[in-house]
């Protein structure tokens, strides 16, 4: 008998990865402090002890050789899940996520591939300072051969880590560490899957297009509800798959609006909302009412430790209303 | 002499180590033509295996081919060719052919990868395979496979981080890798003294409490008796070995380099001197395995091979331009894991 209970963003991701790997017993995790300790969050909590030392294996403290045995792994037969501790410690093993996984199907002809899923928090306002706060998702939505995903609802969490799962190439899955608690909703028992290539209109409007995804969806929709009062209709779009981007999606939502926000925690510069920016330019020129508008972190290398310097540095729901006011009087 | 008399001097049967000869006489025959394709000006690139030949022969009949997973480094063409990939394999890659095996011409020539032999494909940074060695091996375990994970580095990559880290993690789990550095003394132009501090790479194999295995690389004998002690330890459960073959470079980095300009003629002469494939030859003339004949027969066989296959490469079609957009993604009939 399958139900639907209310649950929490991280919780939605452990349901996910503990019944897919009841399903099948190729799927196993790796990464530092994943065992005994369920991992720094709490994301793996309880999986060594269902499913031994050999399926939830606590790696040395080693980036490349997290993702680089999880090459492997995959390429004999495995489905691992490769966590790393926090995004901003993904440098080191930039080189196997880039140079091999991404490359991997490509440079074989089609002869080998990496079904691999990596794993990793994301983003500030816990106090993370400089290395525990970073959003640098852009960095992989620039490389062909990855998918990147950041659901921002509990129901995506487990659809699309299910799907990231069963997906024969290598996915980046990225959570939003704010989300882990704060975030509940409604998650069916049993097994479902979310498309990992299509965005997802969030709340339905036809006077501005908000694209966001991650954390920055519920800032949005908290903006969003404020100018619903004073009688605005926005429109949320949560982008969900960051790489290949849904330019369908984008594209709708953009014309049927005609002025259009996107909000993302990360500095602006090349960044996610830099490529929406130019997929409406290039195919809803003629539909625009107003300038394209960007809402991210200003252009300093992270977010500071001290409440002051990281609040500057966040993208609040006062910033996003701000914002939309702006382009609502254009 | 007789059979087991040549047996007991060198620890292998007549039969053996002749099909070892051959196996390196095909690689470095097939090696040449590559040179010559590419001083011809039809193939871009050549990264050669001259000089290394004997202790890739040795691993490549200790390995089960089929059976056994493969994590290699860019020189390792004769380990390729006793695993069962062809002269005209290879001719097709650096002719950049469609049919190309490795990669379909995508990659530049030397970065090997054969789904059918358990060859996995290999990029050109330096290093990465040697984890991806760990987790094929992890993965075999799993599924309470016996299989060995063969995986190899030149001695300029034991300078990168991967290298450690696989070591580092093979060893806490005792996984069925064997690990075989080809130390040729030179990372492109750096001679070993700019590399590291002690001259040889096996000394690190204490620091991970394994065992660590010097051999000379130009004497075959002495190459497949190691590698076949590394690959039985790993099959039966007793974790990875590192060995260090010490091998010579016979020809420059890459048909890109000039080894004159940083190597003196009177080491490059030495060198050549002390070649395996002379070596081996002799010694298995004297052994009474190999008569001057017998080495001639082979050779013209093998020539003959490799012709064909040199015309039957020059014959097939290059990739057609719009097939680069293929494979980015996994298409309809790609391996989906």
């Amino acid at each position: 008998m399958t139900g639907v209970a209310e649950k929490t963003y991280i919780e939605a991701i452990r349901d996910g990865i503990r019944e897919e790997m009841q399903r099948d017993d190729r799927v196993m995790i790796l990464g530092e402090d994943v065992g005994a300790k369920g991992g720094v969050f709490g994301v793996t909590e309880g999986l060594q002890k269902e499913f031994g030392e050999a399926r939830v294996l606590d790696s040395p403290l080693a980036e490349s050789l997290i993702v680089g045995v999880a090459i492997g792994a995959a390429m004999n037969g495995l489905r691992p899940i490769a966590e790393i501790q926090f995004q901003d410690f993904i440098m080191p093993a930039m080189d196997q996520i880039v140079s091999e996984a991404a490359k991997m199907r490509y440079r074989s002809n089609g002869d080998w591939g990496v079904p691999m899923v990596l794993r990793s928090p994301f983003g500030g306002g816990v106090h993370g300072a400089l290395y525990h706060s970073q959003s640098i998702e852009a960095i992989f939505a620039h490389i062909p051969g990855l998918r990147v995903v950041v659901p921002s609802t509990p129901y995506d969490a487990k659809g699309m880590i299910i799907s990231a799962l069963r997906d024969p190439d290598p996915v980046l899955y990225f959570e939003h560490k704010r989300c882990y608690r704060a975030i509940k909703g409604e998650v069916p028992d049993g097994e479902y899957t979310v498309p990992l290539d299509r965005a997802r209109v969030v709340r339905e409007g036809t006077d501005i297009a908000v694209f966001s995804y991650g954390m920055m969806v519920h800032s949005s929709l908290e903006a969003v509800d404020r100018l619903a009062a004073d009688g605005f209709s926005c429109e949320v779009v949560d982008l969900r798959s960051l790489r290949p981007i849904d330019r369908e999606a984008i594209v709708a939502s953009a014309r049927k609006c005609g002025k259009v926000l996107i909000v993302q925690e990360s500095n602006l510069a090349v960044s996610v909302a830099s490529e929406v920016a130019a997929i409406i330019s290039e195919d809803c020129f003629d539909s625009l009412d107003a300038p394209v508008m960007r809402l991210g972190g200003p252009e300093i290398p992270a977010m500071p430790f001290s409440p002051p310097l990281e609040q500057f540095y966040l993208v609040t729901p006062n910033k996003v209303e701000a914002k939309l006011r702006e382009l609502a009087a254009y | 002499m007789t059979r087991t008399e040549t047996k007991a001097r060198a620890g292998l049967d007549a039969e053996t180590l002749r099909l070892m000869y051959r196996h390196m006489l095909r690689s470095r025959l097939l090696d040449e033509r590559l040179w010559v394709l590419n001083r011809q000006g039809r193939a871009p690139f050549w990264i050669s295996a001259e000089g290394h030949e004997a202790v890739q022969v040795a691993f490549g009949m200790n390995l089960r081919p089929q059976y056994d997973w493969v994590a290699p480094y860019y020189r390792d063409l004769a380990l390729t060719l006793v695993l069962g990939m062809t002269p005209k394999d290879h001719i097709l890659s650096v002719l950049q052919r469609a049919d190309d095996p490795n990669s379909g011409g995508r990659q530049m020539p030397a970065h090997y990868g054969c789904r059918r032999l358990n060859i996995i494909s290999t990029g050109s940074s330096v290093g990465t395979q040697l984890l991806h060695a760990c987790g094929i091996a992890l993965a075999s375990r799993m599924r309470g496979e016996d299989a060995v994970t063969f995986t190899s580095i030149g001695e300029g990559g034991t300078s990168e981080g991967d290298f450690h880290e696989a070591l580092n993690f093979a060893a806490t789990h005792k996984l069925a890798v064997v690990f075989l550095v080809e130390n040729n003394g030179f990372a492109i132009s750096v001679p070993w003294q700019k590399q590291m501090p002690t001259e040889d790479v096996a000394d690190r194999a204490k620091g991970y409490g394994i065992p660590g295995v010097i051999v000379d690389g130009c004497d075959a004998i002495a190459c497949y008796r190691v590698a076949r002690e590394a690959v039985k330890r790993a099959r039966r459960g007793d974790g990875p070995t590192l060995i260090e073959a010490k091998v010579l470079r016979l020809t420059s980095h890459s048909s890109d380099d000039d080894q004159r300009r940083y190597r003196t003629s009177e080491e490059l002469e030495s060198d050549k001197e002390r070649d395996s494939l002379l070596r081996f030859k002799a010694t298995l003339e004297e052994l009474g395995v190999l008569t001057a004949g017998d080495a001639d027969e082979m050779r013209a066989e093998l020539v003959i091979e490799l012709n064909e296959a040199t015309e039957q490469a020059e014959l097939a079609p290059l990739p057609a331009a719009d097939t680069a957009m293929l494979h980015v993604y996994a298409e309809p009939g790609d391996w989906r894991g």
